[in-house]
Parts: structure tokens; C-alpha cells; sequence
């Protein structure tokens, strides 16, 4: 017992400070919310981190229900750090919209648990409590800003669609277990590599992935993702592109290679169709967006494209190559918000990309950080997006998915025209606003994520620390 | 026999009434169907000796989920003609939708009887359901308990954050106020003269 609560003490530690500030929320007078946010944000960054300083525990909890390895800890540590981000970039936003409420801290926090749940994952039940306990705490973030009309019908629409999905997934977790007669990780993959692949125990997979590729929204399982991301408060929306999607980008890698490890060649169609059309549905999608956040949420459905070629190679190189992608699309998407969230003028904020129009003369820095986060997604050489993706398709390539990777090359060509757009806009359209002076949060974070996709500042550490904690994680897994 | 007979009636009503749920036009009858399709669920488990997830069914689902559902339906306002009137542009791609499904998963039970696939072990005589739910929920499970509870905290937050509204100017009962009332707060003794009034 003492050893599971040593393995679990960052997830102890969420827990007990997210109820902690609920107490002290309540009854802690006026003016609460300041406070919450930044012991928030100091339990996150102490829970990113809680693992490496405690000497990187390895083991089972609650009985094998939850397992804790190289991977969890390199997930928890992005998950934490990106969290904290979104909820610092928060701040301004909710005090100058009127909505600051000590909720927003502790919603987050909880979310955070749920998704470290999502990671360390080893059975069907912790996959399932994990996701609701993350999916309940941003249905209500979406709709935090319960007087506008559009955030209440974002928050509702995510609510049904992802009740559906979830029970989609629980149908193809009873199909599961009522066929391979286990719902812990290893005893499925003990039965799969058994009986090899029977109807039932395929069925079931799809029904989980189904469900699983609705919380990366990649698709078909994408619908929502304009209408929630547009509705949702900015920092909500944020939020939503970074961590969850890291997290459950993180629970399908630990499924496929985990207990169906068995059936690689059954699972890999599965994902390739749904790569190839969350490719294309984002590069083509995206085209006719005038919206900034619906351009976002289209770009975000390309990159969990993107994100799935490697982990359709189903190496540990495939692995690895998810894991650099998805930190890096973490970095600049952070960034990107920060960016999004200093489009204010006089009258309220902006978030029509003929807004930026004139950017480059009446504040140059902050075109120059969006036009490095564009070309960033792009792919262009200098900056970090480029070895994000030659990771990501690299793994493909090697295990011969050479159509794959001529189609994610051809989104990523097609993609290239509407961030070109954002840029051309920004650089060479007349002037229409001047945007009121940002708070300085936010200008350090798109500063800090900016310095961070310069390959001048983190290519060494990719080539040598960071890499290796990448491969460890990897590798863990397998 | 008398199991085998009993099954395929449980089962036959089971599949009718969770049809009759999303064919009925009416809203209420489709949560009628849905309790006895509850019923009917409730009584395959008790053929398959789970005892106590039977009774959980019919306590929880029956007793206040559905009931639930019925306040709900009764209090929306349905308008029936044009529920009508959906329907059936929906048939079509519903019918396509639930072939699909059906032929699936008639694959699915055609592996199963063709006996490709194994059953769930079957559990020992000796103890009740009921302990065997103890001796594993709060030890083998006690973590994904707690993390269930958090699950149902966290909706809970998420139904007052959206809906709890502080209104501003609200005279509230405070009992501790009305309590430390004395005599002397409340009570003006005021010597009037005869005829003047209190003007």
C-alpha cells in the first residue's frame, strides 16, 4: 500500500490540493480567485515535475489498475507544464471578460488528474474513469461563460457528442472483455496473442478507437471541433488544443502498442484511415476558415493526422516520433493562443484573421512571434515544426507506409497556403486595428514558447537529454 | 429447459422493448419500454446468478434513473405532429445505420456460438454476490473507487458553476442574527401624549 501511495504521490498530491482550493474557495472571502489560480499553477508545475525529482519510480498501483513508467512520466511532465501555461494565459481574459471564478483553477486541476489517470492507464476501468474525470471537467470549461450563447451551445454540443463517444467506447470495452475475458492490459494481450484475431475482439477494438479518436478529434470524429473551439473562451480553447489532446494521444499509443500489440496489422488500417482523413478534412477544412480559432481547430485536426502516421508504424521509433510531434505541436499551440488571446481592441477581443490585418507596422514583435508559429506548423526547416514532422513520418517511411507519408506531405503542402495566408495578411494588408497593450503574462509566454521552437535553444536537447527521456518513455512502452 | 425457455422469452421481450423505446412516437411510452427492457436485462443477469447486479438494476435504473427520465419527458414541451414528421426522412439512412449494426453483430455472436472465442469464468459457489463485491470494491478496486468519486465530484462543481446565481440585493433569513436578538434591538418604548399622536 505504502508503495502504491509512493508511486502515485504526484496524482495524490492533485487531488488533495484541487479539493484543498474547492475549501478554501468557499470559504475564503472575496477575491479568491487570484490566489487559487497561482497555487494552481504552482501545484501543476510541482506535479510536472514530481517524478523526475523523486527519482523516477517505476511500478504498479491499486493492484495493477494503474501503471507508472518512463512514459507516464514524460507524459505527466507536458501535461502539467502545458496546463499550467493555459491557465496562466487565462488570467487576463477572465478578468476583463468578468469571469473570474476560483472554479476555473480547480476544474483545471481535476481536469489534469483525469488526464494523468489517462496515462498511466493498465486497465479497461482506468482508461474509461480517466477520460470521463477529464471530459466532464472541459465540458463545463467549455461552457464556463454560461451568459453567452455560443459557449453555452459549445459546452452542450461537447457534451452529448463526447456522451456518445463514450459510449462507444464502453460498448467496444464490454466486447473486450466479453472475449478475451480480462480487462487488465496484459491479460488482453495475453488472450490476442492466444486466439490471434477473432471477430469479436476486432469489433471491440475499432468501437475503442472510435471513442478514442473522438477526444483527439481527429476524423470522423471531428464535427465538433470548429463549433467548440469558436465558442469557448479563448484560454478554454487554448487549453483544449494542447494538454487533452497530448493525453489521449498518449492513452491510444499505450492501447495500440499495449494490450493489441498482438494484432498490429489489424489496428494499423484503422489508424491510417483515420489519419489520411483527419489530413485531409483539416487541410481542406481550414481553407475557407476567416474565424482564427476555427482555423485553429482545423489545423489541430491535420496535426492529430499528422501525429498518427508514426504511431501507425507501431515501433518504438513510431512511438518516439508521436511523442517529439505532439510536444512540439504543444509548444507552438501554446504560443499561438497567447497570440490570439493579445488580439484585443479598445471594444473587446478580435478573432477574425482580417483582424491582424497591418500587424507588422503597428506591432511588430508580436507579428514576427505568429509569423515564426506559422511557419513552424508549416514545416519550414529552420524552426522546430520541421523536425517535429521528420520525426513523425521518418518511423513511417521505415516500416514502408511510403503512401502514408506522400499523402501527410501533400496535407502539409495544402496546409501551407492558409497559414501562408495569416502571414501575407499580417505583412502586407493595410492596417485595420491597434491592438490595446497586451498584460505582460502573455507576452512572456509567446516569447518563452517562440524561444522554445528555435531549434538553436532545444536541438541539442532533443539530440541528447531530452531525446533520451523521449526514448526512455518510448521504449517503456514496448 | 425451464432456463433455456426462460432466457429466450427475457430475451426476446428485452430486444422488443428496447425497439418499441426509439420506434414509439411518444415519449413517455419509449421510457415505459425502457423500464421493461430494464425489467427483462434484471432477470438475464438473475439467470446468470448475478443476484445483486440485478437488484442494483431495477433499485438504480428502474427506481430513479427512468423515473428521472419520465419527470424530464413529462416536462418538456413535445410537439407530436412534427415528431411524426421527422421520422421518417429519418428511416432510411437509420434503416442502412441498423443493418449495418445488425449484420455486425451477427458476426460477432456467429463467433462466439462457432465457439472461436472463451467465456467469462464462472465463479465459485460458496460465496453470495453481495461478498464478492466486498471483498474486491474497497480493496482491489479502492483506487479506481476513490478516482470514481472524483469523477462525481468534479460533475458536481460543473453543475453549479454553471448554474448557481448569486443575485445581488437578496434579504436572506440569517437564524443566527434573528437569535442573538435581545430585547433592547427590538423593542421601542415610546411615551405618546394623549391626543398628539406619533407624528
Amino acid at each position: 500500500m505504502l508503495q502504491t501511495l509512493s508511486l502515485f504521490a504526484p496524482e495524490l498530491l492533485l487531488a488533495v490540493s484541487a479539493s484543498l482550493l474547492l475549501g478554501f474557495g468557499f470559504w475564503g472571502g472575496k477575491d479568491r480567485s487570484g490566489f487559487a489560480r497561482y497555487y494552481a499553477i504552482a501545484m501543476l508545475v510541482v506535479f510536472s515535475l514530481s517524478s523526475f525529482v523523486l527519482g523516477r519510480p517505476e511500478g504498479t498501483a491499486f493492484e495493477g489498475a494503474l501503471i507508472v513508467d518512463g512514459f507516464s512520466h514524460y507524459v505527466k511532465l507536458i501535461l502539467g507544464l502545458s496546463a499550467a501555461a493555459a491557465l496562466l494565459f487565462s488570467k487576463s481574459y477572465f478578468e476583463s471578460e468578468k469571469l473570474e471564478r476560483y472554479e476555473y483553477s480547480v476544474l483545471t486541476l481535476y481536469c489534469v488528474l483525469g488526464m494523468s489517470i489517462m496515462a498511466s492507464a493498465n486497465t479497461l476501468l482506468s482508461l474509461y474513469i480517466g477520460i470521463e474525470m477529464q471530459s466532464l471537467a472541459l465540458y463545463v470549461m467549455a461552457a464556463f461563460n454560461r451568459d453567452s450563447l455560443r459557449a453555452s451551445e459549445a459546452g452542450l454540443k461537447y457534451f452529448v457528442l463526447g456522451a456518445l463517444s463514450s459510449g462507444l467506447l464502453l460498448y467496444g470495452a464490454s466486447l473486450i472483455y466479453g472475449f478475451t475475458g480480462s480487462i487488465e492490459f496484459s491479460g488482453i494481450a495475453n488472450a490476442v496473442n492466444d486466439s490471434g484475431t477473432t471477430p469479436g475482439i476486432i469489433a471491440g477494438m475499432v468501437f475503442l478507437l472510435c471513442g478514442l479518436a473522438f477526444k483527439i478529434s481527429a476524423a470522423p470524429f471531428h464535427m465538433w471541433t470548429p463549433d467548440v473551439y469558436e465558442g469557448a473562451p479563448t484560454p478554454v480553447t487554448g487549453f483544449f488544443s494542447a494538454a487533452p489532446k497530448f493525453a489521449a494521444m498518449a492513452l491510444i499509443a499505450r492501447v495500440l502498442v499495449g494490450p493489441f500489440e498482438g494484432i498490429t496489422e489489424s489496428w494499423q488500417q484503422v489508424i491510417i484511415v483515420i489519419s489520411v482523413l483527419s489530413m485531409v478534412v483539416g487541410a481542406l477544412g481550414a481553407l475557407q476558415q476567416t474565424n482564427i480559432k476555427r482555423l485553429m481547430a482545423y489545423s489541430s485536426i491535420a496535426n492529430m493526422g499528422y501525429a498518427l502516421v508514426p504511431l501507425a508504424a507501431g515501433t518504438v521509433a513510431g512511438v518516439q516520433g508521436m511523442l517529439v510531434f505532439m510536444s512540439i505541436y504543444v509548444i507552438s499551440v501554446i504560443g499561438i493562443f497567447a497570440l490570439i488571446l493579445q488580439m484585443r481592441i479598445r471594444n473587446g477581443m478580435v478573432e477574425q484573421i482580417s483582424d491582424l490585418a497591418g500587424l507588422s507596422t503597428s506591432n511588430r514583435g508580436m507579428a514576427i512571434l505568429m509569423t515564426m508559429f506559422m511557419f513552424s506548423l508549416m514545416g519550414i526547416p529552420p524552426l522546430l515544426g520541421f523536425f517535429g514532422k521528420l520525426f513523425a513520418f521518418l518511423p513511417a517511411a521505415d516500416a514502408g507506409l511510403m503512401p502514408l507519408v506522400v499523402i501527410a506531405l501533400v496535407a502539409s503542402v495544402i496546409g501551407a497556403f492558409y497559414y501562408l495566408r495569416v502571414i501575407k495578411t499580417m505583412w502586407f494588408d493595410e492596417e485595420r486595428h491597434e491592438f490595446v497593450e497586451a498584460p505582460q503574462s502573455l507576452r512572456y509566454i509567446s516569447l518563452v514558447s517562440a524561444l522554445l521552437i528555435l531549434p538553436i535553444l532545444l536541438l541539442p536537447g532533443i539530440s541528447t537529454g531530452a531525446q533520451g527521456l523521449i526514448t526512455l518513455a518510448a521504449e517503456s512502452l514496448f | 429447459m425451464l432456463t433455456a425457455l426462460s432466457f429466450y422469452l427475457l430475451s426476446a421481450v428485452a430486444v422488443a422493448a428496447a425497439f418499441m423505446v426509439v420506434a414509439s412516437r411518444n415519449p413517455v411510452h419509449s421510457v415505459m419500454y425502457l423500464i421493461l427492457t430494464f425489467f427483462s436485462a434484471a432477470g438475464l443477469f438473475i439467470l446468470m446468478g448475478a443476484e445483486f447486479l440485478a437488484l442494483l438494476l431495477v433499485l438504480v435504473y428502474v427506481g430513479a434513473v427512468a423515473v428521472l427520465f419520465l419527470f424530464v419527458v413529462m416536462m418538456l414541451d413535445v410537439d407530436f405532429v412534427e415528431l411524426k414528421q421527422g421520422f421518417l426522412s429519418y428511416l432510411p439512412i437509420g434503416a442502412v445505420v441498423a443493418i449495418v449494426l445488425l449484420l455486425e453483430m451477427v458476426l460477432v455472436g456467429g463467433a462466439y456460438v462457432a465457439g472461436e472465442t472463451q467465456t467469462v469464468v464462472e465463479r465459485g459457489q460458496e460465496l453470495s454476490n453481495l461478498e464478492r463485491f466486498g471483498a474486491v470494491l474497497y480493496t482491489e478496486y479502492g483506487g479506481l473507487f476513490e478516482a470514481a468519486g472524483i469523477v462525481l465530484l468534479v460533475a458536481m462543481i460543473g453543475a453549479i458553476v454553471l448554474t448557481l446565481r448569486e443575485r445581488e440585493g437578496v434579504r436572506k433569513q440569517n437564524a443566527m442574527d434573528q437569535m442573538a436578538r435581545t430585547r433592547k434591538d427590538g423593542v421601542e418604548l415610546v411615551d405618546i401624549e394623549p391626543g398628539q399622536g406619533l407624528g
